[in-house]
């Protein structure tokens, strides 16, 4: 396969073309009939996914920092370029993104009635800033992309989300939009910064900025702070998060799918790639750690123990993406190279499994227009294979050994409890109550006596949703069963930003992988 | 190229756009006077107009490739490509005024050929303000500007409103001149000239850095453009003035006018205080901050569409304000290109709104576009591009244009007015965004609801290429980026020739 990708020279056109497909996709299908537009939509992104998995073999952990890089000039008087890579954080960032979309549109094919074209077109250029976000290399470009992807998402909620989607969506815009403008000035200030510095090289490119910047103690504090508040809303942390359970409820399946799946990651994407390695020296700081950390734990519980007396189930499963976030936020912060990676691999479990999670719940509400926890009962006898997969979705939401779930988590507790055992401690409790506001709302929704008419009548699976749910739950068992070859392609990713962070190298620790098995 | 003022031909190249444009509008006047009575007569005068734009832009362009520069002593006006490009915008603006004007007056049934005559005379006036080296030119373009829009604002004698907007504005417009008039008084008490280069020559020799005559001089110059910019807390005429004036001269006060203020302003503070920046920093900070403040806050509480679009340019007026504050080339170069695509996206949606209202848009509310998506999926697009531009978002033109403020702001050490901009524009959204969202999530409200909406064919395409030009710029800014910075060259020290100020690292 890699002596393939080099005869086809795929490093030198991948990221862009995974870049430009959906864009000319988007074109595509607004040019042809709607009748065709989801087959198209479809067929465009499974081409992106077919391009990406290449990225797989192209991507040498041993190699560079990034790679499959790509560079062209843009706007050269304010030193901005297209510079776009990928590293072991962003590999999995984008094939989870392309690997999520062909089944979001499959997930949409009967759920999405009004202006397909449109729906379908907006997925694509969603698409398009999602992956951009991840590979952009320049600070510019990856700011266009963080706002171009808002404008997608705004019109998918508000023009085919439910009854409050009005509000759900301006509250979306305005809340990520006021984060990221403030994170704006932070990068011009970056920017003239690391110009100076660099004696009037003026630039924008990601690595120019991490070398050059060096501002004084209290600039920095400020500047984190810009940054931190965007992307923990985005995340989003207590108390930032007000805004998610408008989001994901009002949403359209392939919305909420897209949001939780995807978007969330944006946040501890930052967080992981600007705003720890710009300022350690603030994220390290004492009491910063301390108040990150408290929040990240405060999510954790927070998060569980509302969506544990949540009547809806979309809104149980948007808050217990709080929860999980926390996990991802707790694990950065914890500064091992277990913690950050178990931080990643919750940040893959959670778009695999939440994104399940969602699926499930459209494909229900779409046959009982109802999505009250109470409304249901006793689905086991009416929809066996609909009751299976969502019993296992559910287990590798919770954690349990053997699926996906487990691995992040208990990589990310394993790793804090070197450092902040008692953030660990606490954690774990968080592991619980996961368990306990998901099984409960299992029982209720597929055991419990059948007591309702309208539940008598319910189909099961149809083919198009197998569709859908098999390669989830494929990726589920795979991670869960064999997560070795994901965590090598992590770990030099991972440890890079550790000594990024911290400065100096971190312990060899490479038994977390047996471990984890 | 240098021109010599003191020969004829120098003269006559130096003031060759204000020249062309005011023989045209002469002759216009003449030709409406000659078919007023015909069925016409108001539509032939308009599109006579064009032409006398397109020579004009035409004899600009010619100045800026040949590289003109004054020689010899001061002179009462200069050449430098600042004022070319000004020019540039302010002749565009008018351009696009009159082709919306064409049938929005014959809509409205205003039959006065010599709107477009004092259209021109208006862009005349605001030229010299763009070109003005002596402070007594200033004036002169700045009443010729002001009484061509005070005519213009109430040009529908029918109307209550517009004869109130005409009013309103012609006190408070004269109540402005007699300001600036006092601090030019004031000025030359102090320095005992008038003309920019000299005076910013005098204030270190005789040391009126902090002279009492000069800074109240100073003070009174800023109170009468801050009326002209509508500035907070010299806006309270604004609202009233485009609310009832028609829709199109609407669009032109609101870009052109503040345009041409603008950039008389950028160039006294430039030219003629360019040593006391500290000083005027402070004003202009404030000026700044309570005018985006405002302006945002207060547009945020607008039903009607056209109220809130002023109010928004009130804002707007503060994100100007904002890139001169550091009294920089690159502050200057933000403040071109910020103004061209200002230009562009506000009268795109002042355009727009005057499609959609028909006879009285003055009661067009965000809620009356419910559903246009539905029926007029392109004009729906049109308005949602000049939202999201407005709002300053990437992929948009504006995004570029405040991201050049910003740039400005805080590579000159203004990290905090920056950071109050964004916030501002947060709250932007805040009434930018209902206008998207009644136009695509909410129904019509009743089957007619946009049936009255004829989109002329000339409009329809104008407006397609200011769309398109709009988001073309927003991704490939490099060509305007150019001229912008070309043009605020003129300010540079003498000596400091076409620096670049970025040097670009490859990779």
């Amino acid at each position: 396969m890699t002596a393939f990708l080099v005869t086809v020279e795929y490093a030198r056109w991948a990221v862009s073309a995974l870049l430009l497909i959906p864009l000319a996709g988007a074109l595509l299908v607004w040019a042809c009939p709607a009748a065709a537009a989801k087959r198209v939509a479809l067929g465009v992104t499974l081409v992106e996914f077919v391009v990406s998995v290449g990225l797989w073999w192209a991507y040498d952990p041993a190699g560079a920092a990034f790679q499959v890089a790509g560079w062209l000039p843009w706007i050269p008087a304010w030193g901005i370029a297209y510079r776009v890579g990928v590293d072991g954080i962003s590999l999995f960032m984008v094939l989870l993104t392309t690997f999520l979309m062909p089944l979001a549109v499959l997930g949409s094919w009967t759920g999405i009635t009004r202006r397909e074209k449109a729906y379908y077109a907006l997925m694509l250029v969603l698409t398009t800033g999602m992956i951009g976000v991840f590979v952009a290399l320049d600070l510019f470009l990856f700011y266009v992309f963080w706002e171009l992807m808002l404008i997608p998402m705004y019109f998918i909620i508000g023009v085919w989300g439910g009854k409050g989607r009005l509000y759900a969506s301006i509250k979306f815009f305005l809340y990520t939009m006021l984060g990221s403008l403030l994170m704006l000035v932070a990068i011009l200030i970056l920017y003239f910064n690391a110009g100076r510095a660099a004696g009037g090289q003026y630039s924008f490119a990601y690595e120019h900025i991490l070398h050059y910047a060096a501002l004084p103690v209290t600039a920095q504090f400020w500047l984190f702070g810009a940054f931190f508040l965007a992307f923990a809303i985005k995340v989003p942390m207590v108390p930032f998060h007000t805004w998610l359970p408008d989001a994901h409820v009002e949403a359209p399946t392939a919305g909420s799918v897209i949001l939780a799946g995807i978007l969330l990651k944006m946040g501890t994407y930052g967080f992981l790639r600007f705003a720890l390695p710009f300022f350690p020296f603030v994220a390290m700081n004492r009491t910063v750690t301390a108040v990150v950390v408290t929040l990240a734990v405060a999510g954790i519980l927070y998060g569980a123990l509302v969506a544990m007396v949540q009547p809806d189930f979309k809104k149980l499963i948007a808050y217990s993406s709080v929860s999980h976030l926390g996990f991802v936020v707790l694990g950065i912060w914890a500064m091992t190279v277990q913690s950050v990676q178990g931080a990643l691999m919750v940040m893959i479990n959670h778009g695999i499994s939440t994104g399940a999670l969602f699926f499930l719940v459209g494909m229900i509400y779409e046959r009982r227009h109802s999505r009250l926890l109470a409304d249901f009962g006793g689905l086991a006898r009416v929809v066996p294979a609909f009751a299976a997969v969502l019993t296992v979705v559910s287990l590798s939401s919770i954690g349990l050994p053997g699926t996906n779930g487990f691995v992040g988590e208990f990589l990310v507790l394993l790793g804090t409890f070197r450092t902040h055992p008692v953030a660990a401690g606490i954690a774990a409790a968080g592991v619980i109550f996961a368990a306990a506001y998901l099984l409960w709302a299992l029982q209720r929704v597929i055991y419990y006596p059948l007591d309702k008419e309208e539940n008598r009548k319910l189909t099961d699976l149809t083919r198009r949703e197998w569709g859908v749910l098999v390669p989830l739950l494929a990726v589920i068992l795979w991670l869960g069963l064999a997560p070795g070859p994901v965590l090598r392609r992590m770990e030099p990713s991972a440890r890079r930003f550790i000594e990024m962070v911290q400065g100096h190298p971190a312990p060899a620790v490479a038994a977390a992988v047996g471990e984890a098995r | 190229m240098p021109l010599d003022f003191d020969t004829v031909g120098g003269l006559l190249r130096g003031f060759l756009p204000e020249l062309v444009l005011t023989v045209w509008a002469m002759a216009l006047l003449l030709d409406a006077a000659w078919h007023h009575r015909d069925e016409g007569a108001t539509r032939r005068a308009g599109l006579l107009a064009l032409p006398g734009l397109v020579f004009a832009a035409a004899a600009v362009v010619w100045l800026w490739a040949s590289n003109a520069t004054p020689a010899g002593l001061a002179t009462s006006i200069t050449v430098d490509k600042f004022r070319l490009a000004v020019d540039l915008i302010v002749l565009l603006a008018a351009a696009l005024a009159v082709l919306f004007s064409l049938d929005y007056l014959e809509r409205e049934r205003i039959r006065v050929p010599e709107y477009y005559a004092l259209l021109l005379f208006a862009a005349v006036g605001m030229m010299l303000l763009a070109g003005g080296e002596d402070l007594f030119v200033l004036f002169l373009g700045l009443e010729l500007m002001s009484v061509c829009v005070y005519v213009l604002a109430g040009i529908d004698r029918r109307s209550p409103v517009g004869g109130e907007a005409a009013l309103k504005y012609f006190l408070l417009g004269a109540f402005a001149s007699a300001f600036f008039l006092y601090g030019i008084a004031l000025l030359y008490g102090a320095t005992g000239t008038t003309k920019l280069s000299l005076i910013a020559q005098q204030i270190a020799p005789l040391h009126l850095e902090s002279h009492p005559m000069l800074l109240a001089g100073m003070a009174l110059l800023f109170v009468g453009f801050g009326f002209k910019v509508a500035a907070v807390p010299f806006h309270m005429w604004t609202p009233d003035v485009y609310d009832g004036a028609p829709t199109p001269v609407t669009g032109f006060m609101a870009t052109a006018v503040k345009a041409a203020a603008f950039a008389a302003l950028v160039r006294v503070l430039l030219e003629a205080f360019p040593g006391l920046q500290p000083v005027w920093a402070h004003v202009i900070w404030w000026l700044a901050a309570v005018t985006m403040v405002v302006g945002n806050l207060v547009a945020l509480a607008q039903r009607s569409l056209k109220r809130m679009l002023a109010y928004s340019s009130i804002a707007h007026a503060g994100y100007l304000l904002t890139a001169l504050v550091g009294g920089s080339t690159e502050g200057a170069a933000a403040f071109l290109i910020y103004l061209l695509f200002y230009t562009l996206m506000t009268l795109g949606a002042f355009a727009i709104l005057a499609l959609k209202g028909r006879e009285g848009e003055r009661d067009v509310t965000t809620e009356d576009l419910a559903g246009l998506s539905e029926t007029h999926p392109w004009l729906a697009l049109a308005m949602t591009v000049c939202m999201l531009s407005l709002l300053g978002f990437p992929g948009t033109a504006g995004f570029i244009g405040k991201w050049y403020i910003l740039a400005a702001a805080t590579g000159g050490g203004y990290g905090s007015l920056a950071a109050l901009l964004v916030v501002t524009s947060v709250v932007s959204a805040g009434y930018y965004l209902p206008v998207i969202m009644a136009m695509y999530m909410k129904p019509q409200a009743h089957d007619q609801a946009h049936a009255g909406i004829r989109i002329p064919r000339v409009a329809g395409v104008v407006l397609a290429v200011m769309v398109a030009a709009l988001l073309v710029f927003g991704v490939w800014p490099n060509p305007v980026l150019g001229a912008a910075r070309t043009g605020s060259h003129a300010f540079l020290p003498p000596g400091v020739a076409s620096v670049s100020v970025h040097s670009q690292v490859p990779n």
